[in-house]
């Protein structure tokens, strides 16, 4: 068990190495910082004093060491455009990423796995055809579609919900803020939260309804019905845990891409997150924050995945090793 | 006479199928005495599963018991409601079935699943059915049950687990169990050992065994009586002795021809020509006509109904039909 975290971890170090590497790379090549700095009227030499104070100049190997340094310490260096260190920007926009896709994500895997075991035991039902047939249009529109369409109804016409930003927040700690204990907070997270979840909803939906059909079609859960075991017991207790075993990988794969791809959400809701942040940074041609924002969604998905296996190892026995010697 | 345990009276069971329906069982008949083993034989497909799936409620829709009754100790259970159904699954019937290594949950420790069940059917505290479960485990042959029964399904080899499935099965001490070719999947050297702990637990517990199997040497030899199906259709039924040695039916004597033996001199088996017919193009008549070579006027047209033409033995034939059988034809 510890080798095995040790390995995933040395893993994980190495995958990080990679992405910083292409981050690094990837970026050099977006454009010329220093010409969306300066004005048109600044002169050669102010370009290079410029370079020079950036580190732009220095070979790139070393160049490429310093972002690795800096990297490790949380240090992404100054935006370009702010004026102000990159960690602070992506720290004070972090919180409502993270809320908004915690809660989104919350709601999917809540409402996708109720709904897909629903349409999995009743597969013949009035209900869960409506709900397949509805399932369809969340997996094929696409996320900006959506959004635009709840803001038209529960904030336009409907005038229920408000269609932008965040609402009230309340600080706690030092640089965590959220919007989950005012009252126009929670109701600012309803609409980007569905907005976000929706396509995940419904594939984990569609996942676990394949998944628990296949199950339910298995010989121990006909032995389980022969034992007499209660219907509860068999759909929940035996079927369900077997179908959980390939939807956690996906669900907490999907959680990486909710946080990575909150970027058109919180585009279409003017959501103060750090997509909003990564968008306007591509603009304007903002390295340091872009290679920021990439080494942490890297490090998202990265810990993410670390946590699936943990929780694989969990529910699957078969995965512990320890005990094969035992077997004959 | 005792009355019997189990009772099925004229069962029929059919698939609706896009091209018609499918008679899987048509008008089966049987009886099993309490505490006797009862050896359900015939080719695959001949419906010695599914009777064993009817009996027990677990006939997969669209799938359905379309006529007949099936009694357990006098009392219908074909028709009962799935909460009155479960009250039956296991606490009066038990299911072995063929695949040991898929028969358990993955997920859950032996121990899990065995709890699970008794307490289902036992009213008694976690520590009572963990104690009932060793036990259980130590008499189905479980080496060190005390330990092994906290180990997962896949620490087991498949003749232990069918060994456990065993144990899952008889835990609420029903009194009958049927056993769906419950050695097939196994190696030969533990075959004889699943049957050996399956035959003397259930003597034990006088609880009467339905065994199903195409092997005819375990029905010769765990078997009480036997019962022969053909094409959904009950051939044959008698004291596996007799049906053995002088089978009445054609094609039981045709099925007791095509086993090998050591002491008889012969220099080939005997074969039945042309196989089973399809569900959806059995003849009319008996069944079995298109491969008799015993067949006469009336196997083409009228179905044979069991007849018992001598005591304790049912063949489904016209040649032991004394009104009919005059009318074979000699030389």
């Amino acid at each position: 068990m510890i080798a095995f975290i040790i390995r995933r971890l040395l893993q994980s170090i190495i995958v990080m190495v990679a992405v910083a590497a292409v981050s690094f790379t990837l970026f050099r090549f977006v454009g010329d910082p220093v010409n969306s700095m300066v004005g048109q009227e600044a002169s050669i030499a102010d370009r290079q004093a410029l370079r020079d104070s950036l580190g732009l100049n220095d070979p790139i190997l070393l160049q490429f060491a310093r972002f690795m340094g800096n990297a490790a310490q949380g240090e992404f260096g100054i935006s370009y455009r702010l004026q102000m260190p990159v960690t602070e920007l992506i720290l004070q926009r972090l919180p409502a990423t993270i809320e908004l896709a915690l809660v989104s994500g919350f709601l999917a895997f809540v409402v996708g796995l109720s709904l897909g075991v629903y349409t999995a035991l009743r597969r013949r039902g009035v209900m869960s055809n409506i709900i397949m047939t509805g399932s369809l249009i969340g997996v094929s529109l696409p996320t900006f579609l959506i959004g635009v369409l709840l803001i038209w109804v529960f904030a336009v016409e409907l005038r229920w919900l408000p269609s932008n930003g965040r609402g009230e927040v309340v600080a706690l700690g030092d640089w965590w803020s959220t919007g989950l204990l005012t009252h126009s907070g929670r109701l600012a997270l309803i609409l980007p939260a569905i907005t976000l979840g929706l396509y995940q909803m419904t594939l984990i939906m569609r996942l676990v309804r394949a998944e628990m059909l296949e199950v339910l079609r298995t010989d121990y859960i006909k032995f389980a019905r022969a034992r007499g075991l209660s219907a509860r017991a068999i759909n929940f207790g035996h079927a369900l845990k077997n179908t959980l075993v390939p939807v956690i990988t996906i669900t907490g794969l999907q959680l990486g891409s909710i946080i990575a791809f909150a970027i058109i959400t919180e585009t279409v809701f003017n959501w103060p997150g750090v997509g909003a942040l990564f968008i306007n940074s591509v603009r304007f041609v903002d390295v340091p924050v872009m290679a920021a924002y990439l080494m942490m969604i890297a490090l998202v998905f990265v810990v993410i995945n670390l946590i699936v296996d943990l929780l694989y190892y969990a529910v699957d026995p078969r995965l512990r090793v320890d005990r094969a010697g035992k077997a004959h | 006479m005792a009355d019997p345990l189990l009772s099925v009276r004229d069962l029929v069971v059919e698939f609706p199928t896009r091209r018609g329906t499918l008679r899987a069982l048509d008008r089966v008949s049987f009886d099993i005495m309490p505490g006797e083993v009862l050896g359900m034989v015939g080719e695959s497909g001949a419906g010695k599963s599914i009777t064993g799936a009817a009996i027990i409620g677990l006939i997969e829709p669209p799938g359905r018991i379309a006529g007949g009754e099936i009694r357990l100790k006098g009392e219908r259970i074909d028709n009962l409601r799935p909460y009155a159904l479960r009250k039956i699954r296991g606490k009066r019937i038990g299911m072995v079935f063929q695949d040991p290594l898929t028969s358990l949950n993955p997920l859950y420790t032996v121990a899990q699943q065995l709890i699970e069940t008794i307490r289902t059917h036992i009213d008694c505290s976690e520590a009572e059915a963990r104690k009932r479960a060793v036990a259980l485990l130590d008499r189905v042959g479980i080496p060190a049950a005390e330990r092994r029964i906290d180990d997962y399904p896949h620490h087991f080899s498949g003749g232990m687990r069918q060994r456990v499935v065993i144990a899952l099965a008889l835990c609420a001490e029903p009194e009958l169990v049927i056993a769906d070719e419950p050695t097939t999947a196994l190696d030969v050297s533990v075959q004889s050992q699943i049957i050996e702990v399956l035959k003397d637990i259930c003597a034990e517990r006088g609880a009467a065994v339905m065994l199903i199997t195409h092997d005819m040497g375990v029905i010769a030899e765990t078997a009480d009586r036997v019962a022969v199906l053909y094409a959904g259709r009950m051939a044959e039924v008698g004291p596996v002795r007799e049906v053995i040695t002088e089978a009445l039916h054609p094609y039981t004597q045709g099925l007791m021809g095509s086993i090998p033996t050591l002491t008889q001199e012969s220099d080939r088996l005997v074969q039945i020509p042309g196989s089973m017919p399809r569900l959806n193009a059995i003849p009319q008549g008996c069944a079995f006509n298109p491969r008799c070579d015993r067949a006469f006027a009336p196997c083409f047209t009228d179905r044979p109904d069991l007849l018992s033409p001598e005591a304790g033995r049912q063949v489904a034939c016209w040649l032991h039909d004394p009104a009919k059988a005059q009318e074979v034809p000699h030389g």
